[in-house]
């Protein structure tokens, strides 16, 4: 499997960055290198091993429904670029 | 119901918040209405480095609501992230369930008493939990100024149920509506507080339409925004109109366009066209490698499946088959709750009287509630209480109207129906005096006699006039009885 620059150029849009014409070039030949590393394992033959959902085999991590303190809001609000001590400021979201 | 030029086919897609103290992964408290931005954590807020943790009551929450709905539970479950960008989800993602959801496959049955559509079997397709977004707060004039941004709700456990494509009309979609949250009410997983959102609803939507070349299928469009039932019905209505309206102007039929996203304006009454971004049906689902799967054994599914009580569709059949209650009483009694219900259960075992019971329920109880706008659990007469008032009734001590005079005077004094009676002045009239007073009557009216005779029953309603002049304490339908019985042996 293959990386086109348009697929490149997906991507970027979904992750929200803009790449100038040189920029793209670069990204495009790094993401095939890393796509064709990690395609190393399609050599593999894994006919009779079963998928595994998470790397650790560990299950129910499960916790009690017990509330604990939230942070203060001015602590919660402290690393947004904008709030007004109450809420966080976005700017105008268009559209319903 | 007039015969339209189409089928609508409908399926839903149902958030429940479940009833949890915290939240899905992190142990912010979910309580409603908190001033903004005062329930949130490192985790809910996204940070880097933060580790979700899944709540344990949610997730035995929403398997007691799935074998409700009659799902297979699988013995594996995890979770995935779900990516998209939207200023309410501060991680860039919505950690939900993918490929390997907590239940699948189950129904719901829906009827109708009224007899707008057949019985139906709604089919589920699976029930998953996932994480709720925060609110957004935009300004009225759009554009202007800033969207504010609430925190709290974000990451509160919902239950999202979905069912195929089953229903056939409007009014099926909100009869399942209601049932579903009739459902979760008697399971106790969710407040089902549609105007604060626990219950939410998103219809597709689309339209079955025949022609001279066969069945065509119209494009689907998803419709958000509907907040009651009656907008489930009202927009669907309205959504399936509309369709056809466009189908006739513009001929295209499904795959030749997009899937829509169309919102609910109840004000308005309208389906409005949502702004769709042309990538934002690219979630990029992976496993969420911060979360560790769930596993479950045929033990913990079996005491969950313990822990339900009756549920509605049981106890319908029940009240029908072991009360003898008609369909429409068992259904309005049923809706009511289960508290309800298990008022009538004590009120027809103290009175004997299955019957009585629910025709007082059905009426009277049902009527107060109404009126004074409390549940059962505010009423103020016990079920013991009313079961004694019925016994008078049985014996014959009190006719019906007088029976609700007090009954009445129950609720308002909070006294035993006994000691009502004797406050009102109401006395049984003697057995004896009462034949007396009726051959009195029988003898004093030969015409009416003569018009029974000739098998005018009806006649006798003159009588019990008389009779109550004479004595305000007489029982009507004692008196017809007594009446008729003597004319007969005339």
């Amino acid at each position: 499997m293959s990386l086109t620059r348009q697929d490149v150029e997906k991507v970027a849009l979904l992750a929200r960055l803009k790449f100038d014409d040189e920029g793209l070039d670069k990204m495009t030949s790094h993401m095939v290198q890393i796509v064709e590393y990690v395609d190393k394992l399609s050599e593999l033959n894994t006919d009779d091993v079963e998928p595994m959902a998470h790397a650790l085999d560990v299950f129910n991590a499960l916790a009690e429904d017990e509330p604990r303190a939230s942070l203060p809001r001015e602590e919660a609000l402290r690393n947004a670029p904008k709030n007004d001590d109450e809420y966080f400021r976005v700017p105008a979201v268009l559209g319903e | 119901m007039s015969e339209l030029p189409y089928e609508i086919v409908i399926g839903l897609e149902v958030h429940v918040q479940l009833k949890t103290n915290t939240k899905l992964f992190c142990r912010c408290s979910t309580a409603f209405g908190s001033p903004p931005n005062t329930q949130t954590c490192p985790v809910c807020l996204g940070m880097p480095g933060s580790l979700p943790v899944m709540n344990k009551k949610a997730y035995f929450l929403g398997m007691k609501t799935a074998l409700a709905l009659h799902c297979g539970i699988p013995k594996f479950t995890k979770w995935d992230r779900k990516n998209y960008f939207y200023p309410d989800l501060p991680k860039g993602y919505q950690t939900s369930q993918f490929d390997l959801p907590m239940s699948e496959e189950g129904y719901l049955d829906i009827k109708s008493t009224k007899d707008e559509f057949e019985p139906r079997r709604v089919r589920i397709i699976r029930a998953h939990l996932e994480e709720d977004a925060g609110k957004s707060i935009h300004d009225e004039a759009a554009g202007k100024a800033d969207s504010r941004i609430d925190l709290n709700r974000t990451g509160t456990p919902l239950l999202e149920i979905v069912s195929y494509p089953d229903m056939r009309s409007a009014a099926e979609a909100k009869a399942y509506m209601q049932e579903l949250r009739l459902l979760l009410t008697y399971l106790d997983v969710s407040d089902c507080n549609m105007q604060e959102g626990s219950l939410r609803c998103d219809a597709n939507v689309n339209l079955h339409i025949t022609t001279d070349d066969g069945v065509i299928a119209t494009p689907i469009v998803e419709i958000k925004n509907m907040n009651s039932f009656r907008s489930v019905e009202r927009g669907i209505n309205y959504e399936a109109k509309r369709q056809y309206d466009v189908w006739q102007e513009t001929g295209k039929v499904l795959g030749e366009l997009p899937k829509q996203t169309r919102g609910w304006d109840d004000s308005a009454q309208v389906t409005r066209s949502q702004r769709e971004k042309e990538e934002s049906a690219d979630y990029r689902y992976f496993p969420c490698p911060d979360l560790i799967p769930v596993v479950v054994t045929d033990e913990q599914i079996d005491e969950v499946r313990h822990e339900i009580g009756d549920l509605p569709a049981a106890l319908r059949d029940r009240l029908e088959s072991e009360y003898d209650l008609t369909t429409y009483t068992a259904d309005v009694i049923v809706n009511q709750g289960l508290g309800f219900v298990e008022y009538y259960l004590e009120l027809a075992a103290a009175s004997g009287d299955n019957k009585l019971a629910g025709n007082w329920v059905q009426g009277e109880v049902l009527r107060i509630l109404n009126d004074l706008e409390i549940g059962i659990s505010d009423f103020g007469v016990s079920a013991a209480a009313l079961a004694e008032l019925l016994k008078l009734i049985q014996a014959g001590d009190l006719d019906s109207s007088k029976a609700k005079d007090v009954f009445t005077v129950m609720l308002e004094s909070g006294k035993s129906a006994a000691a009502v009676v004797e406050d009102l002045g109401i006395e049984k009239v003697d057995e004896s005096a009462l034949e007396d007073l009726c051959r009195l009557l029988v003898e004093r009216n030969q015409r009416i006699v003569d018009d029974v005779k000739n098998g005018n029953e009806k006649a006798v309603g003159a009588l019990i006039g008389q009779a109550k002049k004479e004595n305000p304490n007489v029982n009507p339908g004692q008196v017809r009885q007594i009446c008729l019985d003597i004319i007969n042996s005339l």
